[in-house]
């Protein structure tokens, strides 16, 4: 019943290799190296792309800080002590013009007890760009008075206000974010080595000195970490100069942060060990040193990365709480916890808003250290 | 279950050890003693010293012996309920402590409570709707609250609460009714204060609690199982909620080892702001003044916290689930 049908060989010449041929996005692809392929991962993730410009931002405006600041950190303004942040006009008389800021009247109202400032129409003070304004030494080195941007003579440039010295806010926040995003990077170094060799070695040599190290890390992580944060900085001596007490505060943020390195690494280093392609490489004759330097380190220090990337922001928030409550850093450094330590009251909110504006950078940096974690996180893991 | 019950509680009594040395060892670090700074005081103030009740106070607080002597004392005392001596309050810590590690467990337990209240439903509506536009929104929302400083939170919550509710700033209750005996106008004064508190507490952690509930059902969701209840014509409803929801609870519970140190450190610093009765205030003067049974009870007593909060957690997860009870560890 059934029809047969016919015996067929197909006439094409038999390429053997045909179906192994791949295209050449693919070869692309298995020909990358391991970091080649994280970074292509990497920069599928747009929010880590967009938080690592900002960082790269953030990370500028620390180094040509002198130079972007309209002021000094510590030039004072008599004058306009709690000045409320001043707008910048780009428009006269319904005409694009130079951007200029309007000068100030200032009268106590005696009602409020409350100074008022009030901006004059009729007296425009345009912006001054690449300018000779504050003299400063850039990084210490050099005497220099060159700004981006200054004052306009006679007049004023509180973009975000000023504090009850009269100090300009903007410029009081650039120069705090050298003290606020080092501290968070010096920190996670020092954490990082300690968690390395701590984790490392109870991975490496498990038995006793795993169990130790899993206790120990018990105990520190079942501190509450603010109230600790407060012992150890209550330690450091009140005559110690304020550079003595940036290092020392970074050492216990590095001291508190080490446990969940450790532990990241321990893990990693166990589950690695019983991979495929380490099994492999022993089987094939490999020294351990090699394994390790060659096989599991580069798998390795990409979630190494991602960790300390994810754990920056806890450091950064460490420092901003320490120094709010005042057992951080202390004037003259200032950082933008330090910044905050005069937000500190219920007046503030009321009276003197622009004071909390160092939030702004605080929030923006934490974020962005955060999508930026993820985004290394992901692309830590390329093959899965 | 009886086993594994006494052998966690077993395992409590190293950390418990272990921790009491490390607040032992950090509140005597600094150099000199409570008194030394006292006594410098008092001379600063061209007043003339008793040596003899110097010399006195010294021996009666053993400041005189080696440290782990004074360490014993300490921790014979702990064991015995009493927490040693507040030499600048001059009362025992016992007194001092009393009322506001109490109202540290019930704003911590309050703030554990609306945590999971939040996040909870928030969290299976961004796993079932997850990449709508209420999923981004919530992300959003949780990301700003875990980046923005608990301290400033809570001086614009305070002023928001009270311009819109009327509520007085500062402290657990309206003036009036402190040292009142406690009446029913106590308790809602004190119930209306303590929205700030749990709501600037809570916020850090509901956010981590979210994530992780979503990316939990996330993964229940895809299994194989749904996709049979689905074929089968269960509803949605009790497609999630029947069995995936139930897997994905467990951080719930586990997470409570991780969200007490955050909460009571929450508790700490946003008490020091809003100046409410709690621990934190007076830890921070504490420390300050080298105060240091003071500051070390506080400090033992908030990690006993934890250690329970955790000891409680591990058994709530045991009974949960069977795998831990059986010896497998506690899987965190």
């Amino acid at each position: 019943m059934s029809t047969r049908l016919d015996h067929w060989v197909n006439p094409a010449p038999f390429d053997p290799e045909e179906r192994e041929a791949t295209t050449p996005a693919q070869e692309r692809y298995y020909q990358a190296s391991q970091w080649q392929i994280m970074w292509w991962k990497f920069r599928h993730h747009r929010l880590a792309v967009i938080s690592a410009a900002v960082l790269a931002f953030f990370y500028l405006v620390v180094v040509f800080a002198e130079v972007l600041a309209p002021y000094n950190l510590h030039s004072r303004h008599t004058d306009y002590i709690y000045a409320p942040p001043q707008d910048i006009h780009i428009f006269r008389d319904g005409r694009l013009v130079a951007p200029y800021t309007l000068a100030l009247d200032y009268h106590l109202d005696m009602e409020n007890l409350r100074r008022v400032y009030t901006p004059m129409e009729d007296e425009p003070r345009p912006v001054r760009f690449f300018c000779l304004g504050d003299s400063y030494r850039f990084w210490g080195l050099f005497e220099s008075r060159f700004h981006l941007v200054c004052a306009p003579e006679n007049g004023t440039l509180f973009v975000l206000g000023t504090d009850r010295l009269g100090r300009d806010l903007l410029s009081r926040i650039i120069y705090g974010a050298r003290i606020s995003l080092t501290i968070g990077l010096i920190s996670i170094v020092v954490s990082f080595t300690i968690g390395i060799v701590i984790g490392g070695l109870a991975g490496y040599y498990g038995g006793w000195i795993d169990a130790a190290t899993q206790r120990t890390i018990e105990v520190v992580r079942s501190f509450p970490e603010i109230p600790l944060f407060m012992a150890l900085s209550a330690l450091l001596p009140v005559d110690w100069s304020p550079i003595a007490i940036f290092f020392g505060i970074t050492i216990i943020l590095a001291l508190l942060d080490w446990p969940g390195l450790a532990r990241a690494v321990r893990s990693k280093l166990l589950a690695l060990r019983e991979e495929d392609f380490a099994s492999a490489a022993r089987l094939m004759g490999a020294s351990p040193r090699r394994i390790i330097a060659k096989h599991l380190l580069p798998s390795f220090a990409s979630h190494l990365i991602a960790s300390a990337t994810l754990s920056i922001p806890t450091m950064i928030l460490g420092e901003t709480a320490l120094s709010f409550l005042g057992l951080g850093l202390r004037p003259p450094i200032t950082s933008w916890g330090v910044l905050l330590n005069e937000a500190q009251n219920i007046s503030v909110v009321v009276l003197y808003p622009w004071l909390m504006l160092p939030v702004v950078p605080v929030i923006l940096v934490v974020l962005a250290f955060s999508f930026l974690g993820d985004g290394l996180r992901d692309a830590a893991d390329p093959y899965k | 279950m009886l086993r594994y019950f006494v052998r966690r509680l077993v395992a409590m009594i190293p950390t418990l050890f272990a921790i009491s040395v490390i607040i032992f060892f950090i509140i005597q670090l600094p150099p000199g003693d409570y008194l030394e700074t006292y006594i410098a005081e008092l001379q600063s103030q061209g007043q003339n010293i008793d040596q003899a009740k110097i010399q006195f106070l010294r021996e009666q607080y053993g400041l005189d012996q080696p440290f782990y002597i004074q360490y014993g004392n300490w921790m014979w005392g702990l064991m015995h309920g009493d927490l040693g001596y507040s030499f600048e309050y001059n009362m025992p810590v016992n007194d001092l402590v009393g009322d506001r590690i109490w109202l540290t467990v019930v704003l911590a337990v309050a703030s554990i409570i609306f945590t999971y209240v939040v996040a909870f439903p928030i969290g299976i509506y961004s796993a079932v709707r997850q990449y709508s536009i209420g999923d981004y929104f919530f992300s959003f929302l949780g990301y700003i609250g875990l980046a923005t400083p608990n301290f400033l939170l809570a001086l614009v919550l305070l002023y928001l609460f009270n311009v819109w509710f009327g509520t007085s700033i500062g402290g657990l209750m309206d003036p009036q009714f402190v040292n009142q005996p406690l009446t029913w106008a106590k308790v809602a004064s004190v119930a209306e204060h303590m929205w700030v508190p749990i709501i600037v507490i809570g916020t850090s952690g509901t956010a981590a609690l979210i994530r992780r509930l979503r990316a939990n059902l996330l993964d229940e969701l895809h299994k194989q199982y749904v996709v049979t209840a689905r074929a089968k014509g269960l509803g949605e409803g009790r497609l999630v909620f029947k069995y995936p929801l139930r897997l994905a609870l467990n951080p719930f519970i586990a997470d409570i080892g991780n969200l007490l140190p955050q909460l009571i450190s929450g508790a700490v610093l946003v008490s020091v702001v809003l100046d409410l009765p709690t621990t934190g205030p007076l830890l921070l003067s504490a420390l300050q003044s080298q105060d240091m049974y003071l500051a070390g009870s506080f400090l033992f007593l908030q990690a006993v916290l934890v250690v329970v909060g955790v000891f409680v957690s591990d058994l709530l997860l045991a009974m949960l689930d069977p795998r831990i009870r059986m010896g497998a560890g506690a899987v965190r």
